[in-house]
């Protein structure tokens, strides 16, 4: 049984990699391949980053034989044995690098066994041949060169596009001998878009309406109403509260309550204002150094103190500063660039040209924050560290009406603040606190684009200039490639938070420059971004793939159909709230306490705090949106962690979509489905007794389309099924409705509300409802 | 030479394969069970799939499955195993400077005007054929000495609860890296495809608690089917696993073949294999409501194992009843069973709090160990008992003549293992008679885990995981095999 088990997953793998290595001989580079032309940064870089620059590379420390093989000058000059050159341009036989890699001699080949990088195979090792045949020509890594504006490629279906992005898109699928989908059906068009720019799932009114216009402006007039909304924000919210790694506690061990949550009402707040991007960053990196800063200001800088802060006796508090230091470097890093440069925090970096010096210019930015490395125990704990914004009732009242108050006491947020002396930022050895080296000032990387230290000063409102100055290579790319990801579900860049070396290449670097410039041509504005993806007809295809689709192209790179992927870990909640009608749809505020099993928080406790237990809200707070669940880091919320949630300990711009037993479990037996498939059951049962018609209204509500006749037969026998054993039973019925906290409406038909209910259970199940498509 | 290649070449593949295998909750799994047909043939692709998955496990395993009883907030070494009279003799003298040395100390202590050496108030004496000290509070693992590998010499880096801890299940002190039960099931999957690969144990003690939190049982940047499952003592051993009052298995049954057919049809109009691997999971759902609380279930154990195991082992939720559901999950398949005990963190007050501690834990954990070798299961699982860190020799707070607190000490301490390809009845490494560095055969956290991959089957150097370009490891870049310690 287990060979066969493990003979099954093999074929699966085999086909795999087959179907891989297929697509990468028809990918990206076919056109290169097929004029005979190579390209540094798309054929070869890959290769050298993965296989020699741990040892040829970056890091001044690891480098063997003083050779670096990722600039020129080294590569091309005589080695230091004096035995020939590592590329002898035009000459690959000659070249020392390219025995290497032919090499079937232990001793002698490269990457070396003891490497454990592997040989290069055959496809790669005649890349590099090509390359160096034509010269081994050198570029500067593609993300590092400022995007310019792409003009709008020709193609040959003139019909199909419907905006720039469509041609570009058009131009790949040509290229590979796809064609898009048809667009997709209204009711799955309004799902989808529904979901993406709010969040929650098309109610039955805007069904009915956008069924009803058949006018041409239709769907257009829907994504501006949809734009609109409140809702719009909140949606938006999600993703940036993972960058920020948002949390309602400290995490570390005692793990107390904080309140950054006013910060989170300035996010939903910002989107919903349609803040430009550029100044959205400044805010959020240096809000407190614009001149006069207001509160608001000062608030947005607490994006980088939402890291952990440990309360535990006894730690030396400078080690934790520095952690906290190490968190915003990380943080501005992945989450603005798109970069991981924590690899620099104990070494030069091995793959991307960043050197450990370049990574404490970058951490000085943020180490003359006034901010302590510890503030006492437990015991001494408040709902904010310094430096604090203390936000009074009438600056509330005000200023900060964005603000969603429980109460009128005043309110206090961890924020940025600069010290008045400047505190030396050293080079820390290995990245240890206490093994400090050479001091350095204040500087962003120079490998992505010149920090001008006459123009701008040492601090991190230079800093925030230097992010968004339309010169910076980075922050436009990266932004609309976490857009773009939050509508497809796969970036252009796979790897959206690695654009260096290592990195996945843009699957499409000509759309990606468009967007970028594009987007910055126009004044960051996010709206204009997210209303032209949704506008586009490749968004607007169908999710349907055929067997040859998906055989040609099992990720959907071409873009010749639509987004299908399972709901992020708060929409599924959700929409199982928004359908039912139990939603509280109340804008902001403290973070809630929901339905929660019973005893995860008492098991995994030091015993210590405020949270040691779990205190269940009551009435409208079990109620409200996803985003809005407490979020206790040393025990994030179960039903988000199983649906794929970041767990919020640090940043994080990429969630994996899994699809576990688990995740079946809690839609099964969650007493928030369950009471949700209750309250709507005994709702539609309330309106109207004929079957057919609530179950129809549920399906609608639900799945939000139409159901077939196939379907109705299928759950009206279910239900009839159901209803006849509830009949025979009526205490059975009572104990399947008594489930949630939701006052029961006595006056409904149990036997009628349980099996309708039963009904309801089962489409939140279904796998289209929970699903984007 | 060709798994490296396959290893970076095939990562998103390799990790999808290995995670519809692991936590037992695979559509592979499934698909076997479904199509049964697909493995008669057994035609040329046999030798393909042994070339290409020959790297896992990378060499014959030892040890198939861990069971890791973490005593969570460090318990005392020099109370329990290593034994120091040089201690008893100084009592009350100040730790000389030199033996101090640079180490750095908590903020608890540092501060301290003196450091006073704190000699055990507990009785020592040898057992086993390896003349294995051990005090008077563990009875019951005395006399199981010649199956135990005692280490004296494990060290770390970390001096507080929360990174050490995390640096002893992840490998690294921040957080976020995959946890160790979650590398053992991306690497070699689980044996049972009924139950989670990865399972975790929660119990705690009257000592002085630390937390623990779910951190780590991580995934880190695995997928999330490699996280570890908590399983409770309350209503629900796992999350969300019980139906609903009024829904009885026919019922459910009824349902989920119903959602099945809607599922066929938006599978029909989409061709989405999304779809179908949606089904499987219910169904393997399903099957967990069945096979977890078969397994939880305590009632039929016999009274020779109640008693072996003491009879608090049949109260859920107590370290007792921990060790006889980790011995069950174990023999079930479970690649990873980790139990963590709250309550060693004695920094006042110690002799009384130990004394505890030990009653908790001393019977079971011995009774595990002699339950597997009962069952012949011994050889093929490794088990692991030990703290974050270890406590300082010197006191902290008031010394008195049979009272004293100890602060954290990361530099030497004690952990032992049992099983899984590893010496029996003997002791490795050895410190200094104050029992404060280290003088022979130090094994650093990273050693620690390079060699209980190895007693698995895995080359620490080869079980990586590129991510954000980067392959990361479990001991990052170091760790070195203890060889002194394999059989």
């Amino acid at each position: 049984m287990k060979k066969q088990l493990f003979f099954l997953a093999t074929i699966t793998c085999l086909a795999a990699l087959f179907v891989v290595s297929c697509f990468q001989k028809n990918g990206t580079s076919k056109k290169g391949v097929d004029k005979g032309l190579v390209s540094y940064n798309f054929d070869v870089r890959p290769i050298l980053s993965d296989k020699c620059y741990a040892c040829h590379g970056p890091d001044a420390k690891k480098r063997e034989a003083g050779l670096r093989l990722d600039v020129a000058e080294s590569a091309y000059s005589k080695l230091k044995d004096g035995k020939g050159f590592a590329i002898l341009p035009g000459k690959p036989d000659e070249s020392e690098v390219y025995k290497r890699i032919t090499s079937v001699n232990p001793d002698y080949q490269m990457p070396t066994p003891e490497s454990h990088l592997g040989l290069l195979n055959e496809n790669e090792i005649n890349v590099v041949r090509k390359w160096i045949e034509q010269g081994a020509k050198y570029e500067k890594h593609w993300a590092f060169t400022a995007p310019v504006l792409p003009a709008a490629p020709e193609v040959s279906d003139k019909d199909w596009p419907r905006n720039e992005i469509d041609r570009f898109v058009l131009q790949k699928m040509e290229d590979a001998g796809l064609a898009p989908n048809e667009e997709a059906d209204k009711s799955h068009l309004l799902k989808r878009v529904a979901l993406d720019l709010t969040g929650l799932p098309p109610t039955l009114d805007l069904q009915n309406r956008f069924a009803a216009d058949k006018g041409e402006k239709a769907y257009e007039k829907i994504v501006d109403e949809l734009l609109s909304q409140k809702t719009y924000g909140e949606k938006m919210a999600i993703y940036w509260l993972d960058v920020a790694r948002y949390a309602d506690s400290y995490g570390y061990q005692d793990d107390e309550v904080r309140t950054q949550w006013p910060w989170r009402d300035w996010l939903i707040n910002a989107f919903n204002k349609n803040m430009r991007y550029d100044q959205f960053l400044t805010w959020q990196i240096a809000g407190d150094m614009l001149p006069n800063a207001n509160k608001e200001q000062i608030l947005a800088t607490a994006f980088f103190r939402n890291h952990k802060y440990t309360e535990e006796g006894g730690v030396i508090p400078e080690e934790y500063r520095i952690e906290y230091n190490i968190d915003k470097t990380k943080t501005y890093s992945t989450g603005v660039l798109g970069l991981t440069v924590e690899c620099a925090q104990c070494h030069d970096h091995k793959y991307d040209p960043i050197s450990q010096e370049d990574y404490y210019r970058l951490f000085a930015f943020f180490n003359n924050s006034k901010e302590l490395g510890f503030e006492g125990d437990i015991s001494q704990t408040k709902l904010a560290k310094n430096p604090i914004l203390r936000i009074s009732d009438q600056e509330a009242k005000t200023l900060l009406t964005f603000i969603n108050r429980p109460d009128t006491s005043s309110l206090m947020v961890s924020v940025m603040g600069d010290r008045g002396t400047l505190r030396p930022t050293h080079i820390l050895n290995r990245g240890v606190y206490d093994a400090p080296g050479r001091v350095v000032t204040a500087s962003a990387l120079p490998s992505v684009m010149k920090f001008d230290t006459n123009g701008l000063p040492q601090n991190r409102m230079g800093l925030a200039k230097w992010t968004t100055s339309k010169s910076n290579p980075l922050t436009a790319r990266v932004f609309v490639n976490q857009i773009w990801q939050e509508f497809f579900g796969r970036g252009i860049v796979k790897s959206t938070g690695d654009f260096g070396m290592q990195g996945d290449l843009p699957t499409n670097p000509a759309l990606l420059d468009w967007l970028a410039v594009d987007f910055m041509n126009h004044g960051w504005d996010i709206k204009r971004l997210v209303k032209q993806i949704v506008t586009s007809a490749t968004y607007r295809q169908s999710a349907k793939v055929t067997d040859e689709k998906l055989k040609v192209d099992p990720e959907n790179i071409y873009l010749s159909r639509g987004p299908r992927y399972r709901l992020p870990a708060e929409l599924v909640r959700d929409m199982v709230l928004s359908t039912s009608g139990l939603l509280v749809p109340k804008i902001g505020g403290p973070s809630v306490k929901p339905y929660q099993p019973k005893g995860l928080w008492e098991a995994a406790t030091s015993g210590r705090g405020t949270l040691k237990t779990y205190q269940q809200d009551k009435n409208d707070a079990l109620y409200r949106r996803g985003m809005y669940t407490f979020i206790k880091l040393t025990v994030p919320p179960p039903s988000m962690i199983i649906f794929d949630a970041s767990n919020r300990d640090h940043c994080e711009i990429k969630r994996s979509k899994t699809n576990t037993p688990l995740q079946a479990l809690v839609m099964l037996n969650d007493p928030t489905v369950l009471e949700a498939s209750r309250v709507l059951a005994e709702r539609l049962t309330a309106k109207s007794t004929n079957v057919e018609t609530n179950i129809k209204e549920s399906f609608q509500r639900i799945v939000c389309r139409q159901p077939t006749d196939k379907e109705v037969k299928l759950l009206t026998e279910y239900y009839n099924g159901e209803a006849s054993m509830f009949a025979k039973d009526k205490k059975h019925a009572f104990k399947v409705l008594n489930v949630g906290e939701f006052p029961r409406n006595e006056k409904v038909n149990e036997v009628q509300a349980a099996a309708l209910m039963r009904v309801i259970n089962a489409l939140y199940n279904m796998e289209e409802t929970i699903t984007k498509s | 030479m060709e798994k490296p290649i396959f290893e970076h070449g095939m990562n998103t593949t390799r990790r999808h394969f290995l995670s519809k295998l692991s936590l037992g909750l695979g559509s592979a799994a499934l698909g076997s069970l479904l199509i049964p047909d697909l493995f008669k043939g057994g035609s040329g692709g046999e030798a393909d799939v042994e070339t290409l998955m020959a790297g896992l496990p990378h060499f014959a395993p030892k040890a198939k499955r861990v069971i890791y009883l973490f005593q969570n907030g460090a318990p005392s070494q020099l109370d329990l195993f290593d034994y120091k009279p040089m201690l008893n003799k100084m009592h009350g003298e100040d730790l000389p400077e030199s033996i101090r040395g640079t180490q750095r100390l908590t903020g608890m202590t540092a501060n301290q005007a003196k450091f006073p050496l704190a000699g055990s108030v507990f009785n020592f004496k040898q057992y086993g054929k390896s003349g294995a000290w051990m005090s008077e509070l563990l009875p019951h693992m005395a006399s199981i000495a010649d199956d135990l590998c005692i280490i004296k010499t494990l060290n770390t880096e970390a001096i507080n609860h929360d990174p050490a801890l995390t640096f002893f299940q992840t490998g690294a002190q921040v957080g976020n890296r995959p946890s160790f039960g979650s590398w053992l099931s991306y690497g070699l999957g689980s044996e049972n495809q009924n139950l989670p690969g990865f399972c975790v144990l929660l119990s705690r003690g009257k000592g002085n608690g630390q937390g623990v939190y779910s951190k780590l049982w991580t995934n880190g940047f695995l997928d999330s089917v490699h996280q570890g499952v908590q399983f409770s003592s309350g209503e629900n051993p796992v999350l969300y696993l019980n139906d609903p009052d009024g829904m009885d298995r026919t019922q459910r049954r009824n349902m989920l073949d119903k959602v099945a057919e809607l599922n066929q049809g938006t599978f029909n109009e989409f061709g989405d294999p999304e779809i179908t691997a949606k089904v499987q999971q219910y169904e393997m759902a399903f099957r967990m409501q069945t096979a977890v609380p078969q397994i939880t279930d305590m009632s039929k154990e016999p009274e020779s194992i109640v008693k072996m195991y003491g009879p608090e082992c049949l109260v859920p939720g107590t370290y007792a009843a921990n060790c006889l559901l980790a011995r069950k999950l174990s023999e079930q398949g479970v690649r990873f069973v980790q139990l963590y005990h709250q309550g060693w963190d004695s920094h006042g007050g110690l002799p009384n709090e130990i004394k505890g501690q030990c009653l908790d834990v001393d019977q079971s954990s011995a009774a595990l160990i002699t339950d597997l070798k009962q069952r012949g299961l011994l050889d093929e699982t490794l088990v692991i008992w030990g703290g974050e860190f270890g406590r300082t020799n010197y006191c902290q707070g008031t010394l008195t003549k049979d009272n004293y607190g100890r602060d954290h000490h990361p530099r030497a301490f004690t952990v032992w293992m049992a099983g899984g390809g590893i010496k029996p009845g003997i002791v490795y490494g050895e410190t200094d008679e104050f029992g404060y560095n280290i003088v022979k055969d130090p094994v650093h956290v990273h050693d620690f885990h390079a060699t209980i991959l190895n007693q698995l089957g895995l080359d620490h150097e080869k079980l990586v995981y590129k991510h954000q370009g980067r392959r990361y490891r479990l001991t990052d870049v170091a760790g070195k095999l203890v060889k002194g310690i394999i059989a």
